[in-house]
């Protein structure tokens, strides 16, 4: 029970990243953004690639950080991820989805996003290979936290868990104390009297797909960092995430950040019931529960 | 030559292009003055300070702010060129704090914010002590007062409010337009948009009336005020065509 309750907990904090970032974009733009766990593949494939750039250049970042197996230089690849991620998702939006959305159609906002899923998807395999690959072939051993009942838990995993609460907590800083942040949710509630404020709505577009882009990166490579990077990450996370989503209720951040948890959790103990063949049906079973009883999730704002 | 603050030249413009809403319109609005917009339903009255502020786009015609052509001004560059827009409904951010949405409104307030924010508090002393509380948890009133707190909170030369008056009670309504007209004192010039047409002739300086998306009448508002024609527009009854 522990051990699932702490998977879960580890596996909501991917989420939480990945659903923070969605939560923003669909809020602002008015769409369901199915390419978005897609950033989360070419962030923790943008990583690999940078990884062996910098484990190459110098020996001392090939080296593991203490107990964890991430390097200095996956963990530097990690923030050039975050930025590659970032210019990726404002490129996909100048190239696909202003161009729907000038036309002022949100259901093919929604279609575009399909498809760009699926080309992101197969590029990557091209590219990569449908192989899966690793940060690291080397073996951590889990750190025992108790023997009974046995409770396991591998120094990756708490250094993931660190740094998602870390970002969370930056994110509420910036959210509740700084202009900037009232900024963000003033657009995310109403454009048109953000934009009266003063507020570039074109730059603030940008500022949401990169920071979206950003938070995507890191979850795609704890994803990576805690289990393997294969070209279908997006497509297994797409549906966790948007229930994380609707589960915050569409357009909160800390609903997003919260989801991805309870998401987490509820996966990881349905184990205990279900059959572990049936886990991916959790995120559906969530998604219809919340629907059905609390349309607009936990912390849904209103918007105009 | 009277200053002109605004001067809206035989605009057309609505949400769509191939429809539009506003058919040759023009208005002058004389600086420190309160100037009112009036009209049946549908006239074109709120779409008007919208193709102003750069909400809808203008198809032809001129928008002069002084010597400043700012016809299809981006929203966003309003508060830079001096002007401020309150919108009808939606004004506040209810999500946000009332000190969030001030400060929100006065971070393009270059030289001293601080200062800014204590003298709108002092204006606005309703504000005061609800700083922290949810804007969304304000009445109808009060929101009102955060709206055009929030509009006036870069020292703008122009306001531009879309019928602040609106669903409030009779009392709250007075107080704002009475609050708009104290704004003139201090050299800020208003356009208003109204529906309560009592209350806006007797407070404004300059009148225009709208329908149908055309000029109608427009004049001193205290020489509209016992006009039998605007009643007949008011009540329905026969409409003046345009240029009469």
């Amino acid at each position: 029970m522990i051990q699932h309750l702490l998977d879960g907990i580890l596996v909501g904090a991917v989420l939480s990243l990945g659903a923070a970032g969605l939560t923003m974009v669909m809020h602002m733009l008015r769409f369901a953004n199915f390419s978005h766990a897609e950033l989360l593949s070419i962030g923790a494939y943008s990583a690999l690639v940078f990884d062996a750039l910098f484990k190459g250049i110098s020996p001392v970042l090939a080296a593991q950080i203490g107990l964890l197996s991430m390097t200095g230089a996956l963990a530097l690849s990690m923030v050039f991820s975050m930025v590659i991620t970032g210019i990726s998702a404002v490129i996909f939006d100048k190239l696909i989805f202003r161009r729907v959305r000038e036309r002022g159609e949100e259901l093919s906002m929604v279609f575009a996003s399909f498809g760009l899923a699926l080309i992101i998807r197969n590029a990557i395999g091209l590219i990569f290979g449908l192989q899966t690959k690793l940060y690291s072939q080397d073996i951590v051993f889990a750190t025992v936290l108790s023997r009974d009942p046995l409770v396991l838990v591998k120094p990756d995993q708490m250094a993931t868990l660190g740094i998602t609460l870390a970002i969370i907590l930056l994110l509420h800083l910036n959210l509740s104390r700084t202009t900037f942040g009232y900024a963000l949710r003033a657009v995310a509630e109403n454009p048109s009297l953000a934009q009266v404020n003063g507020i570039n709505l074109q730059r603030m577009i940008v500022v949401v797909w990169v920071l979206g882009g950003g938070l995507a990166a890191l979850a795609g490579v704890f994803y990576g960092l805690n289990n393997q990077i294969t070209p279908v990450i997006g497509r297994d996370l797409v549906l966790p995430i948007f229930a994380a989503t609707i589960v915050g209720g569409i357009g909160s951040i800390y609903g997003a950040l919260l989801g991805g948890f309870v998401v987490g959790i509820a996966a990881n103990l349905a184990v205990m019931v279900l059959p572990s063949g049936y886990s991916p049906s959790i995120p559906f079973l969530i998604i219809i529960a919340v629907l059905l009883i609390r349309p607009n999730g936990l912390f849904g704002e209103e918007r105009t | 030559m009277p200053d002109i603050a605004l001067d809206v030249q035989h605009v057309t413009a609505g949400y769509v292009p191939d429809l539009p809403i506003l058919h040759d319109v023009s208005i002058q609005v004389v600086r420190g003055t309160v100037t009112v917009i009036i009209g049946p339903n549908g006239a074109g009255k709120s779409t008007l300070v919208k193709a102003v502020a750069g909400l809808l786009p203008v198809s032809s015609g001129t928008i002069l702010q002084g010597v400043d052509d700012i016809t299809n001004i981006r929203p966003d560059q309003m508060a830079a060129h001096g002007i401020a827009y309150v919108p009808q409904s939606d004004n506040i951010f209810r999500n946000l704090t009332i000190g969030q949405n001030l400060d929100l409104a006065l971070r393009r307030e270059k030289v001293d914010k601080a200062a800014r924010r204590a003298e709108l508090l002092v204006q606005f002393p309703v504000l005061a002590d609800k700083l922290t509380e949810k804007a969304g948890a304000l009445s109808g009133g009060q929101r009102q007062f955060l709206a055009v707190a929030m509009a006036l909170a870069t020292r703008p030369q122009l306001i531009l409010m879309d019928e602040p008056s609106a669903g409030l009670a009779p009392k709250a309504a007075e107080e704002v337009l009475e609050m708009a007209r104290a704004l003139t004192e201090t050299g800020t010039t208003i356009l208003l948009v109204e529906q309560n047409v009592n209350q806006a002739l007797r407070l404004a300086d300059q009148c225009y009336i709208l329908a149908e998306g055309r000029n109608q009448i427009d004049g001193k508002a205290t020489d509209l005020l016992g006009n039998s024609v605007v009643a007949d527009i008011y009540l329905g009854g026969k409409r003046m065509r345009a240029g009469a």
